[in-house]
């Protein structure tokens, strides 16, 4: 099953590479894995699409967690939540199909970005399901190429997607042998 | 030695993170070092030597430590410091070295190399202390900054090639932070599950000058769980109530979380039999009439048989790794399945739990032994006396050399006090079967990676840890050829570490398979050359210094081990054991306790 995992990290060197090498190193499944600065300069959110049954959803979040610069990890599979991809896409366009293409656009409130005489660049945003409508939809016409963001998502509650647990109180280091080596 | 300059030593005040505990190691409730009186003006020092003031702060006496280019400047500042540093002939030795001083001590064992080949050389130390949860670290020297990227002499991606293998690393790229990275990097590595953790300081940062601070900690995405709250507790009870064959299976958690006097105390007061993994070993006296002594792949019948058998399983501090399950789907079938793990991430991961508890061991054994459920469990534990009576471990004796009469006579002389670090194969089973261990951290062994190599080196930093132990390096000849080069750390460094070459001139465990599944076919397992022993250990150890002798008959086996043992300094004993002997009992690869091998 599809599941989408929003993870709050470090803003730290080597983070995405941890992240990225957790679930290559543990067989885990990426389908696509966004990340981006947050209002909070110190903080990056990831937004990862992956599959697979619970038990390996159960590991990848508790291999998320384990990770020292991973703050926070939200499954939002199953709860309320809006997510959205952006995707630039090129196609074929002259004189002749140039309005057509453009009224299909206009139905999936797709904004030109870019046009020349051979071809245009379309911008969309939406669910993935809708993306994938609109790419089958250009075909016809010849698409060049495209890009696509991956998704990011956010919970619909009044509460930030994911919890932070307030720090507890600091611990002291402790520097001593432990106790109990018996010799 | 000259006058240290006078930096105010950086310390560190404190850790921030998440963690519940009160009492136990995570929060550590015994003070820091005490913080040298503050001194005014601090005079700039380099960042090297800043590091290596931090070590100190952080109790650090002993490190492993082969210069090279990138780390000189480290090295440089070690001359003027009270660290003892050990120059292992391998970087991979000083890695095993640190591995074997942590494991011996419990202590967060320490090692250095420089960029490039020192670096790589240290992987297979760091992916073992990963595997079995030993609390390290690990500084690299780096090329400098702005050399990085550019494929520059002896530069690797070091943070990139250990990112599998370690519970977390720095690349410090501003000299201000190296007090802080070193106090995480020594909290990060012994709190929670230990394990290594490296810090990769290019040569540039290392010779910035730069004036001493205090360290601040501060990990707030880290957190961990130590307490088991109290419904949980009373759940754990509830179910052994309900139990009518219980059974404990520990690992080396327990020993991480110094926790073997309350698993005592636990087994005792509620009646249960205890059987342990190999890094768990010596967590419970096997001599105690409740122990099954451990179990797994060639572990004990009895330990097997009651694993499988019972209707509770009770793991604290272990993993259901799959040398101990063998097919984990048929594993504990009619059981329900208690899992206490520091790790939120054990729960689950190998074998669904009926109950899963994340806290440290110390905490919720003590809190069981608040209010024991002791039952009789009669007809239980008279099936368990029944299995140890049918199949103890055994071998025929005769007229030969046997490696297992060898590990028995090492027990009886060294009257089951010594510290045993074997290497890796046939011989490292047979040292943990044939010797009995009744104390936590007196059985070293690499159990999840299975590193030959292993011995001699770990059992160097034992001993420099417990320097009044008797440390036994129980190798074999495949195994000590992989690490051999250490002798020459033994005698420079004078650590008696005496080493047993169990010498069957064979890779005796692949040997072993060949002979089971694939029809003694020899696939490069023998290590004779023209049809006699080779290389000659002893003439080996004389190269460098060290005695040694030949066993070559059964009755020599006494007095050449009395003779190793009352010889101060390290010795070679190297015992010619003919390759005619299986591990048994073997549960095969996948298989269960009923396809359990015993002849």
């Amino acid at each position: 099953m599809r599941h989408i995992i929003s993870v709050l990290v470090e803003n730290k060197f080597g983070a995405l590479a941890r992240i990225a090498g957790l679930f290559s190193g543990r067989g885990y499944n990426i389908e696509s894995l966004t990340v981006g600065p947050t209002q909070d300069q110190t903080m990056s959110k990831m937004t990862i699409v992956t599959s697979g049954d619970n038990a390996v959803l159960e590991q990848i979040e508790k291999q998320l967690n384990k990770l020292v610069e991973v703050l926070s990890v939200k499954d939002l599979t199953g709860g309320g939540f809006v997510a959205r991809e952006l995707m630039l896409l090129k196609v074929k366009a002259n004189c002749g199909n140039r309005s057509e293409i453009t009224s299909v656009a206009s139905v999936f409130k797709a904004n030109v970005v870019n046009i020349t005489l051979e071809s245009m660049v379309l911008e969309v945003t939406g669910p993935s399901a809708k993306l994938d409508a609109f790419i089958q939809l250009m075909h016809p016409f010849g698409i060049i190429e495209l890009a696509r963001t991956g998704m990011v998502a956010l919970a619909r509650s009044n509460e930030p997607t994911e919890k932070l647990e307030p720090p507890v109180v600091p611990p002291k280091l402790d520097l001593q042998a432990p106790d109990g080596i018996q010799l | 030695m000259s006058a240290k300059p006078k930096a105010k030593p950086a310390a560190p005040k404190k850790a921030s993170c998440r963690a519940d505990c009160g009492g136990c190691r995570h929060s550590g409730s015994k003070a820091a070092a005490p913080a040298a009186a503050p001194q005014s003006a601090t005079a700039p020092i380099k960042g090297a030597e800043l590091l290596i003031r931090c070590l100190e702060r952080q109790g650090v006496d002993l490190m492993f430590a082969y210069p090279g280019g990138m780390s000189i400047e480290f090295h440089q500042a070690l001359s003027r410091s009270p660290i003892r540093v050990v120059l292992p002939r391998h970087e991979q030795g000083g890695a095993f070295g640190a591995n074997g001083y942590a494991r011996a001590s419990g202590r967060t064992g320490v090692c250095m190399a420089t960029s490039g080949p020192g670096a790589t050389n240290l992987l297979t130390g760091i992916a073992d202390a990963y595997m079995d949860s030993i609390p390290m670290v690990i500084v690299t020297g780096q090329v400098p900054q702005r050399l990085i990227g550019k494929s520059a002499f002896q530069e690797t991606d070091i943070i990139g090639m250990t990112r599998p293998i370690v519970k977390h690393s720095f690349l410090v790229l501003d000299v201000n932070d190296i007090p802080d990275v070193i106090a995480e990097a020594f909290f990060l590595a012994n709190s929670g599950r230990p394990g290594p953790v490296l810090v990769d300081v290019p040569k540039d940062v290392q010779q910035k000058m730069v004036e001493a601070r205090e360290a601040k900690v501060s990990l707030r995405a880290y957190s961990v769980r130590c307490s088991a709250d109290e419904a949980e507790v009373e759940k754990l009870r509830k179910m052994i109530r309900a139990s009518e064959r219980p059974c404990l299976y520990v690992g080396g958690g327990i020993i991480a979380a110094n926790a073997s006097d309350e698993l005592r105390k636990f087994a005792e007061s509620y009646n249960l039999p205890v059987t342990t993994t190999l890094l768990g070993l010596g967590t419970f006296p096997e001599e105690h009439p409740l122990a099954l002594r451990w179990l797994g792949m060639h572990g004990c019948f009895a330990a097997n048989y009651a694993a499988n058998e019972c209707d509770l399983l009770i793991a604290i501090g272990a993993r259901f790794d799959d040398r101990v399950t063998g097919n984990v789907e048929h594993f504990a079938t009619m059981a329900k399945i208690i899992h206490v793990d520091i790790d939120p991430s054990e729960i689950n991961k190998n074998k669904t739990a009926d109950l899963g508890i994340v806290c440290d061991a110390l905490d919720i054994l003590r809190k069981l032994n608040q209010k024991p459920v002791f039952k009789a469990y009669k007809a239980w534990h008279k099936q368990i006396a029944e299995w140890k009576k049918a199949h103890p471990l055994h071998y025929k004796p005769d007229s030969e050399i046997q490696p297992q009469y060898v590990v028995e006579t090492l027990y009886k002389l060294t009257r089951g006090e010594a510290i045993i670090v074997p290497g890796v194969g046939q011989h490292q089973m047979w040292a943990a079967q044939y010797y009995k261990f009744n104390r936590p951290r007196q059985f070293l062994t690499s159990g999840g990676l299975g590193s030959m190599g292993f011995g001699t080196p770990a059992a160097m930093g034992a001993k420099l840890a417990i320097p009044d132990a008797v440390v036994v390096n129980i190798d074999g000849d495949g195994s000590f050829q992989m690490n051999i080069q250490e002798l020459g750390t033994l005698y420079a460094e004078g650590i008696g570490v005496k080493m047993i070459v169990l010498n069957n001139q064979h890779l005796g465990m692949v040997a072993q398979w060949e002979d089971r599944f694939y029809g003694r076919n020899r696939g490069n397992t023998v290590m004779r050359v023209d049809g006699a022993p080779y290389p000659d250990f002893v003439q080996i150890a004389k190269g460098y210094r060290i005695p040694g002798l030949h066993v070559w008959h059964k009755k020599d086996v006494v007095p050449a081990i009395k003779t190793m043992l009352a010889t101060p300094g390290p010795f070679v004993l190297d015992v010619h054991v003919e390759y005619m002997e299986h591990v048994l009992p073997m549960i095969p690869a996948g298989g269960t306790h009923k396809s359990i091998i015993l002849e």
